[in-house]
């Protein structure tokens, strides 16, 4: 099974210290909430960037999800505060 | 006629209408979003998520088009960094009549908003920088919508 990419933005982006990277692909039935608490675990910049998942927003292949959505085959996964356009 | 553009560079609101116009319509609305000075703002960084923004501006026309019997609509939003006075988005639509150009136009702002993957950072005078907060407000007007 592929890599799972992960993107981030804003200041999630600027805590973790990176744009994107590369994890492996989560146990089939893991929702996004699950590989957030997993990242956040590393510590860090992760654990301040994603230790609350209120504050956060995802995406799967470029589409907004829930963060209790399971990955499954997803490819992309991005991770941001809610947007702020407009 | 449906224009999508995500871009750094600067746009033409009087050509953009003029392009509208010439639709064939009875009314075209607009609205241009600048970027508000004060408070020692120095300039407003946009940053956004380019594999999803053109796509997902475009699922936000198509639904604009969906609700209201638009002829056409011009959706443009910049990225990048842009100082107090800068034209950040342009929206504008037009109709046969006024009700449909206005309302669809107020809706693509509102929807843009809160669901266009966009991000804005302030930087002031000071050298202080901060992440703009999302207002709830803004979620609220969108979900009004329905």
């Amino acid at each position: 099974m592929v890599a799972l990419t992960i993107v981030y933005f804003a200041w999630v982006r600027e805590r973790i210290g990176l744009d994107e990277e590369q994890v492996a692909r989560p146990e089939m039935g893991a929702t996004v909430a699950d590989l957030m608490a997993a990242l956040a675990a590393r510590g860090g910049g992760y654990a301040e960037a994603l230790g609350d998942a209120t504050r956060l927003r995802a995406a799967l292949d470029q589409r907004f999800v829930a963060l209790d959505t399971v990955i499954g085959d997803a490819r992309e996964l991005a991770l941001f505060p809610p947007v702020t356009g407009g | 006629m449906k224009r999508v553009a995500v871009q750094a560079g600067d746009f033409e609101v009087a050509a953009e209408l003029a392009a509208l116009e010439a639709l064939g319509g009875g009314g075209v609305a607009s609205f241009t979003g600048v970027v508000r000075g004060g408070g020692g703002l120095v300039a407003l960084e946009l940053e956004h998520y380019p594999a999803m923004t053109q796509a997902q501006v475009d699922r936000i026309c198509d639904e604009a088009m969906t609700r209201w019997p638009l002829l056409g609509l011009s959706v443009i939003h910049r990225f990048g960094r842009l100082e107090p006075g800068a034209r950040i988005v342009f929206v504008g639509t037009a109709s046969r009549h006024r009700t449909a150009a206005l309302e669809s136009c107020a809706f693509l702002i509102d929807w843009l908003k809160s669901e266009a993957p966009f991000w804005k950072k302030e930087h002031f005078a000071n050298g202080a920088t901060g992440w703009v907060d999302a207002r709830v407000e803004d979620e609220v007007k969108a979900k009004g919508w329905g």
